[in-house]
């Protein structure tokens, strides 16, 4: 995709809110604040990775995106349109699709895999004879690198790549633009996941989409991301170019969490410090006031916990929600 | 290629590509196993449960095609023929004995379908009513288990994949229809429904297997679909949170959708097992229902209601209370035992 189409946003999302009722005593329940006030767009063509530890409300985000989840408040908006009523999640369900982490629990056991593939184009219908539908899930099949005569065969025969295979070409069945993967290489063996990467990235030059990249696995997202979102407790924190978050973080979350990557030369290793975190990650549940960091950062003052620093624009395109960036680098 | 035999210069010409011919060998494709195949080979090789498929099997076949041939009829009364004199040599033969007109036909050379477990006390012969009973026992069966798994199915169902409040109302109802006591509920409906069906049935043919029958398959549709409801709501509630189930989602489906084509084939063995098992326990119901005299319209026998009426002359005739008993005994134990089997071949959790 060359770098003018990269300017048009294709998916916009602001102040996304996603609280989820928990019951906590008997009539009780108090909401778990998933993802609190989430806003970023992702450009035509563009990979955005999306990186955060477990629990912060990454794959909320993506569902979210795709209204799996129906959003508690924000906007999300597609194209230049938002996407609010019934028939426009219609709509967008032909145009948006999704690439799950399990390879084993993603795909049903009682499905062929030519069914599985098959099955968007049978909720829309995108076909008018059972010949059409067979020779474009043979095309898809042919895009993942699967042989024909896999078609007739069930998920359980195939290994986790194969798996990941099936799951992907299932979501490239009604022609979509953007894909959300939802950390679609964390369950593969390291060298399947190399593998599973490269086609992501082949088959976006070849068919021009869009994806939003969830993972926690650092230098997976580094390799395929465009930008680099960076989320902690519901939050986002840092947005920048992947290269100029790997480089210059500032937040003093990213800055942890990029110094927990280890490095293949030891004596750079030797020279990197790592920067451990103390404490745990609070509950989401009783999350702390202000910046949901405070609590664990080193350079926290009483300011952070009044209000929640706004995502500002420190540098070009890079996005930081901090009171003291400047204490920091 | 001539080199020496100590070289370690490669023979190029040991390494020729393969031809297509030689590449179709290598590639050897097993035949696609499904789950149901496996299970059904799982079953096959449990004999208990084959043995006890063969015995249903074999049953349900003969209730089905001996009253096709059969010379006797379950309500014709022997030695009774219009215009004559009744034959009292009929009533109360033993097995394989003849009544009188009989026995100058076999005198005369002629061959005559032999009274297997002889005749009642009207002269009806015993065997074929025992045939019909089975055939009245294994339908009763059969049908109030479709109608539970009908029912029970839809509802658990919906139930399990709605979940919130239309789960809560749902299983509530369950709750409630579960508190109340069914023989009570039987009872009720049939004395009930006698009343009120007596003339809207005459003719059709219902009528032949009476409001009792009727009644009954009311009971079960309304009463017992609460078990098999509960089941289902239970796996659907587990298997909802899996993961295929939200790509379908993902994709677009609805709810009739995804309950049809990912939640139900996946509670597949569950919904088999509990069918099986269901027979068993209807076909009981239905005969000591009978055997109280709820059963079926007289003259249609049922098994049950064998057994009742034999109790009459048990001292001089007990064989005619201990074979519809057997019988009885014989299909329920098959059909728990092959139960059994199928549910060890299709749950998948007890193979490892």
């Amino acid at each position: 995709m060359s770098e003018a189409a990269k300017t048009e946003n294709l998916v916009e999302i602001k102040h996304l809110k996603e609280y989820f009722n928990v019951n906590v005593g008997f009539f009780k329940s108090r909401p778990l604040k998933a993802v609190d006030d989430v806003s970023f767009s992702i450009k035509k063509g563009e990979t955005l990775g999306l990186v955060g530890e477990s629990g912060c409300g990454k794959t909320t985000v993506g569902r979210t995106i795709l209204n799996l989840y129906k959003p508690t408040a924000g906007e999300i908006w597609y194209d230049g349109k938002l996407i609010k009523t019934d028939a426009d999640i219609k709509e967008f369900r032909k145009k948006a699709t999704m690439v799950f982490q399990d390879p084993y629990s993603s795909l049903n056991p009682r499905m062929t895999v030519s069914d599985i593939i098959g099955e968007p184009l049978d909720i829309h219908n995108l076909y008018n004879t059972k010949e059409e539908r067979r020779e474009r899930i043979l095309e898809l099949m042919g895009y993942v690198g699967l042989n024909s005569e896999h078609a007739s065969r069930y998920a359980h025969e195939f290994s986790g790549g194969q798996r990941q295979r099936i799951g992907i070409a299932r979501s490239l069945a009604v022609n979509p633009e953007f894909i959300v993967c939802d950390e679609p290489v964390s369950a593969l063996d390291v060298s399947i996941q190399a593998q599973v990467i490269n086609m992501f990235d082949e088959l976006q030059d070849k068919l021009g989409l869009t994806y939003l990249f969830i993972a926690h696995d650092l230098l997976v997202v580094r390799h395929i991301s465009d930008r680099i979102a960076v989320m902690y407790l519901g939050k986002l924190v840092e947005l920048a170019d992947a290269n100029e978050i790997y480089d210059h973080p500032i937040h003093p979350y990213s800055k942890s969490l990029l110094s927990s990557v280890p490095v293949p030369d030891p004596k750079i290793a030797r020279a990197n410090k790592r920067i451990i975190l103390s404490g745990d990650i609070p509950s989401p549940l009783n999350a702390p006031s202000g910046c949901p960091f405070r609590t664990r950062c080193p350079h926290a003052t009483p300011e952070c916990a009044e209000s929640m620093p706004e995502l500002k624009e420190l540098s070009s395109r890079h996005f930081v929600a901090c009171h003291h960036p400047e204490n920091i680098a | 290629m001539d080199i020496s035999k100590l070289s370690t210069q490669i023979n190029m010409d040991d390494f020729i590509p393969a031809t297509e011919e030689e590449k179709e060998y290598m590639v050897q494709m097993r035949p696609s196993s499904t789950f149901f195949k496996d299970s059904v080979k799982r079953l096959l090789r449990n004999r208990v449960a084959t043995v006890c498929f063969f015995i249903i099997v074999l049953i349900t076949l003969a209730a089905i095609f001996i009253p096709m041939f059969w010379p006797y009829s379950y309500d014709q009364m022997l030695g009774m023929t219009p215009g004559k004199p009744v034959d009292n040599t009929f009533k109360d033969l033993k097995p394989f004995q003849y009544g009188a007109s009989e026995l100058a036909l076999i005198d005369s050379g002629e061959s005559v379908v032999p009274h297997i477990f002889g005749t009642d006390s009207q002269g009806r012969d015993y065997f074929i009513r025992v045939v019909y009973g089975t055939r009245i026992s294994l339908a009763v069966g059969f049908f109030a288990s479709i109608i539970v798994l009908i029912i029970g199915m839809t509802i658990g169902s919906i139930a399990g994949y709605a979940g919130g409040k239309v789960d809560l109302i749902i299983m509530r109802i369950v709750d409630i229809i579960y508190s109340l006591p069914d023989m009570l509920m039987v009872i009720l409906l049939s004395s009930v429904l006698k009343v009120v069906m007596e003339g809207a049935l005459d003719g059709t043919v219902l009528a032949k297997i009476g409001s009792n029958i009727i009644s009954l398959f009311i009971v079960f549709g309304v009463l017992y679909w609460v078990s098999m409801a509960r089941l289902i709501r239970g796996q659907i509630l587990s298997l909802r949170e899996q993961e295929y189930v939200l790509a379908s989602q993902a994709a677009g489906a609805r709810g009739k959708w995804i309950i049809l084509k990912h939640l139900l084939p996946n509670c597949f063995s569950v919904i088999i097992i509990s069918t099986a098992l269901q027979i068993p326990s209807a076909i009981f119901t239905e005969s000591y229902l009978s055997f109280l005299g709820l059963g079926v319209n007289a003259p249609m026998p049922s098994l049950g209601s064998l057994a009742s009426d034999a109790l009459n002359g048990i001292s001089s005739y007990p064989y005619r209370l201990v074979i519809p008993a057997l019988v009885i005994s014989l299909i329920v134990l098959s059909l728990n035992l092959f139960g059994d089997g199928l549910r060890d071949a299709f749950d998948p959790k007890l193979d490892t």
